[in-house]
């Protein structure tokens, strides 16, 4: 089989623990305001590319990913199930630790069958949870957040360990109660590993200039790493309440 | 040979060192402590560093105001012995000397070329005193003459339109790396003692040859002599080894000192110093004579004066060079063969300079980097890394295979074993020109001049893989034998006017030479020639008008082929793509083969690096439109790199690229220069929460509740 890969970068230390080949899927159905990447947005184009290939490139320098491992991304790596399925089987069959970075955007909890394929070869999710108000959520991606906090409770069900990445932006994601809403709702997920909070940046504007394609957020500025730190803190006091109501229970 | 095991010794376990030879390397690994901790033991500054330090601080401002240069010396030509004391701050300088009588003086130095000395000067509105102009004129011969007599009108051109290029002609070749250590392990008698039994052990028979090492082991001598001199002028006794610490690091500066007073090398680097120092260091700690940070004062003091090494030179070298470098390296760390590594705690106190007096390029200190290192100086290295960007790492797991464990980086890659080997500096013959002028048949792409050898261009409007690569590699001959026999000349002649012999004397006396040859473009031909193998590369033709020196057209040059038009993809290399990579290395072995064909002057062992990383902008300017796409003008990538921009797969893959390259024939080094952005490297562990364990959050949790 093949898949429509983006690009791949052979030393990926952001996504995922330890030194990864990180892969980047082509196509999403998202269409993120603050979205970096809007050049793996159309589906169906670049290179086609089969797992093996994949697999050969990391196994190249192997040596280099000892605690690292592939991370899928994109784009959205599940639009391509059954391809980023089959990569997944081939790697876990060569015992490479797999991580799925993901919007969560494709799961419905109507048929969660070939998502459970999936899970059964992915060793840690990497789940983008863009806002935790599912008006607000529709509003920044064109999507509700409905069946991507089903997703999260899914992984959390299914004892795969999740890093939840949220990116803080100007306007949208930096009020404190959204943040501690955003926590109260991680505090429920049993696999919760880490909390990878991202300030926005603008690195992205020049690919939408090349892509002709106007810059959603070109009044927002940068957010520093003060701001970021702030974020973190309201986050985890409200996953850390959340923790403490079940405890009462 | 030594009569007695010197009193200044007590202590030490004696070995080879002590009995039979000079053997620096016998004296460290019978004596050395390694050193597995972390780096808690350092100390910072003292008031006298600090207050030193803002000295320097202060006068480096007032030279950058002056424009460069705070003073030069236009009268006193620079020997080992020919200025007076210079300090800071007598009372507060553990380390004593300078070039010249004061800090911050440039000194004269024509023995390279007087016409380099007076521009420098000139430059900075200085004039070189008319006296000694004439002396170097009239009088006294200088390398840069020496050599310009003897070459050849194609060497001239090939010089000018600069397929050969930053050649030591006009300016001291360097890269000679002096066993400074010996200095203060033995004292200045006890090596005149050794070099006088060389030279009377020598062989008699008077050959041209024999007659050479004769005149050169009396000036070795001589400058011996001279250097224990240089310790009286400071108020010291070097004759004698030194005793202690302090000494010993006093000791191995002076030696250090009177090459950089003699000698203005492109690189003038230190050698493998920290570990032998370290043990000096450790008697004097067991002993209790000094505190640590009495230690780690010696060390700042002795970085500080380093780093305060300063030549006169011209803007245009400086921008050959992309600023004014003295290439001080110090190699630290490393294995030994019998597999210990050999850090110790000075190991870390040289690194520790970096925070005590801040970051700094110079003394350009070089980690031998080993699998084998200890963890907590690995972290330590990857720490100051981090909050410096001044360190250096190179690969001792294979470069010991070849020099074993007492070698040391000269310059930024050129390995030689400390005192045992040396290398004659060749600069670079430029690839990416010489493969235009395999395009164009010898004719040079910018001057339109015949400059190489007037074989077949090519013809048609499309390049064809198999047609250039013949004509290539006809080019490739002709340029390494043309290389080759310039270099030998620059080389004869700089024994000859500006023989290092204060370096020399330290070295032993049949050392073996290498022959460092280097190339540069190495990306731009694996790329232009992948461009012509894998999509199709169109020719664009002009006729070149070719003018004297008053700008009067003399003759035109019909049909050159000065650009391309690159028609489809190609694979470029940096991208872990064996297509093109295997052309890079072919490239490599190739050139260096044509190299080893040729007689070396005093047998030098031929060696070859990729590692322009300064000159590289210089070299794009002089090199026309290349087969790639690359435009005239646009710097060549440095060393062994890829090419800007192209390297589209991450750093793995580009840094496979670069290691596919045979070490075996790139053996004076393949430098890759790289940059990250910090947040590429990681997360920031403040903003990342990456270590939630949900029992200790909810125990926290509940914890705070109580507290409210």
């Amino acid at each position: 089989m093949q898949g429509y890969i983006h690009s791949t970068d052979s030393f990926g230390t952001v996504d995922g623990p330890g030194v990864r080949f990180v892969i980047f899927f082509q196509g999403c159905p998202m269409r993120c305001l603050y979205c970096h990447n809007p050049d793996t947005w159309e589906a169906g184009k670049n290179m086609l590319m089969t797992p093996e290939e994949l697999i050969y490139h990391y196994e190249r320098n192997k040596d280099f990913y000892t605690n690292g491992g592939i991370t899928a991304t994109g784009g959205e790596p599940m639009l391509q199930m059954d391809f980023l399925t089959e990569l997944f089987t081939l790697a876990k069959q060569k015992k490479i630790h797999t991580c799925l970075d993901t919007s969560g955007i494709c799961y419905t909890p109507e048929c969660p069958e070939k998502t459970d394929r999936l899970l059964d070869v992915t060793d840690l999710v990497m789940l983008d949870i863009k806002h935790i108000d599912d008006e607000q959520h529709k509003l920044l991606t064109g999507h509700s957040n409905r069946n991507i906090l089903a997703f999260a409770e899914h992984i959390s069900e299914r004892k795969i360990p999740i890093w939840i990445r949220h990116v803080i932006v100007p306007g949208w994601t930096d009020h404190e109660e959204e943040q501690f809403k955003l926590g109260y709702f991680i505090g429920g997920l049993k696999t919760i590993k880490a909390v990878d909070v991202l300030p926005y940046h603008d690195m992205g504007k020049r690919k939408y200039e090349e892509l002709g394609i106007p810059y959603p957020l070109a009044d927002i500025k940068p957010v520093d790493k003060e701001t970021a730190i702030k974020a973190r803190e309201q986050i985890l006091k409200g996953l850390k309440k959340r923790l403490l109501d079940q405890h009462k229970k | 040979m030594f009569k007695n095991f010197a009193p200044e010794w007590e202590g030490f376990e004696p070995g080879r060192w002590s009995n039979t030879s000079v053997n620096v390397r016998d004296f460290i690994h019978k004596n050395y402590t390694p050193y597995d901790g972390d780096e808690r033991f350092l100390e910072g500054p003292t008031e006298a560093t600090k207050q030193l330090w803002a000295q320097v601080m202060d006068l480096s401002r007032q030279e950058r105001e002056a424009g460069g240069v705070l003073d030069m010396d236009t009268k006193i030509v620079s020997t080992i012995t020919s200025h007076g004391p210079g300090y800071l701050n007598q009372n507060l300088e553990k380390i004593v000397g300078f070039q010249t009588d004061k800090p911050f003086k440039r000194s004269l130095q024509p023995f390279g070329g007087i016409r380099m000395a007076q521009q420098a000067c000139k430059e900075y509105g200085y004039e070189v005193d008319p006296s000694v102009v004439e002396i170097f004129t009239k009088y006294r011969k200088t390398h840069n003459q020496g050599v310009f007599d003897a070459y050849t009108p194609e060497m001239k051109l090939a010089r000018h339109a600069a397929i050969l290029t930053g050649l030591p002609d006009a300016y001291g070749r360097g890269r000679i790396i002096g066993d400074y250590r010996r200095v203060a392990l033995y004292g200045i008698d006890m090596l005149i003692e050794d070099k006088e039994h060389q030279k009377a052990t020598h062989f008699v028979r008077m050959t041209s040859k024999n007659i050479r090492l004769r005149e050169e082991l009396s000036e070795q001598i001589n400058a011996l002599k001279d250097l224990k001199k240089l310790g009286e002028i400071y108020g010291f006794d070097i004759s004698r080894p030194a005793k202690n610490a302090q000494e010993a690091v006093q000791w191995l500066y002076f030696g250090y000192l009177a090459a950089v007073k003699e000698q203005n090398g492109a690189a003038m680097s230190l050698g493998r110093t920290s570990t032998f120092l370290d043990i000096y260091i450790q008697r004097d700690l067991e002993k209790g004579l000094i505190t640590e940070a009495e230690a780690q004062e010696l060390i700042d003091h002795f970085i500080m004066k380093l780093r305060l090494v300063k030549f006169a030179r011209t803007p245009e070298y400086n921008s050959l060079f992309s600023g004014d470098p003295t290439w001080v390296t110090e190699s630290i760390g490393g294995v030994s063969v019998d597999g210990q590594h050999m850090v110790t705690k000075n190991s870390f106190r040289y690194l520790n300079t970096l925070n005590n007096l801040g970051t700094a390029p110079e003394p350009n200190m070089t980690i031998l980097w080993s699998t084998r290192l200890p963890i907590n100086f690995k972290r330590f290295c990857a720490k100051m890394s981090i909050r410096s960007s001044s360190i250096q790492y190179e690969n001792d797991d294979m470069m010991r295979v070849i020099h074993g464990d007492d070698y040391a980086i000269a310059c930024c890659v050129s390995s030689m074993r400390v005192g045992k080997e040396m290398q004659f500096f060749g600069a670079r013959a430029n690839l990416a020109k010489c493969l235009l002028y395999a395009i164009n048949g010898g004719v040079d792409e910018r001057l339109g001049v015949q400059v190489g050898p007037k074989y077949r261009p090519v013809e048609g409007d499309y390049l064809d893989y198999d047609d250039v690569m013949q004509k290539y590699d006809d080019m490739m001959e002709w340029l390494a034998g043309l290389y080759v026999n310039t270099l030998n000349v620059i080389h004869f002649m700089h024994d000859k006017y500006s023989y290092e012999r204060i370096q020399m004397a330290l070295h032993d006396r049949d050392v073996k030479r290498y022959f460092a040859t280097g190339i540069a473009g190495l990306s731009v031909v694996a790329d232009s020639l992948s461009a012509i193998k894998y999509a199709k590369v169109k020719c664009i033709r002009k006729d070149i008008e070719i003018k004297d020196k008053a700008g009067n057209v003399i003759d035109v040059a019909k049909n050159v082929v000065v650009d391309y038009e690159v028609e489809g993809d190609f694979p470029k290399y940096g991208n872990d793509d064996d297509r093109v990579d295997q052309i890079a290395v072919n490239i490599v072995r190739a050139f260096m083969d044509k190299i080893r064909k040729h007689h070396t002057y005093r047998d030098g062992v031929p060696t070859m690096s990729i590692l322009t990383i300064t000159s590289n902008v210089v070299y794009g300017k002089k090199t026309g439109n290349t087969p790639d796409g690359r435009k005239q003008g646009v710097p060549l990538a440095p060393g062994a790199n890829p090419m800007h921009g192209r390297d589209s797969h991450g750093a793995i893959a580009s840094l496979s690229s670069v290691a596919k390259l045979p070490f075996r024939h790139a053996q004076d080094g393949i430098s890759n220069t790289f940059s990250i952005i910090p947040d590429a490297l990681g997360k920031n562990t403040r903003i990342f929460a990456g270590d939630l364990d949900i029992d200790r959050l909810e125990q926290e949790a509940l914890n705070e509740a109580n507290e409210d």
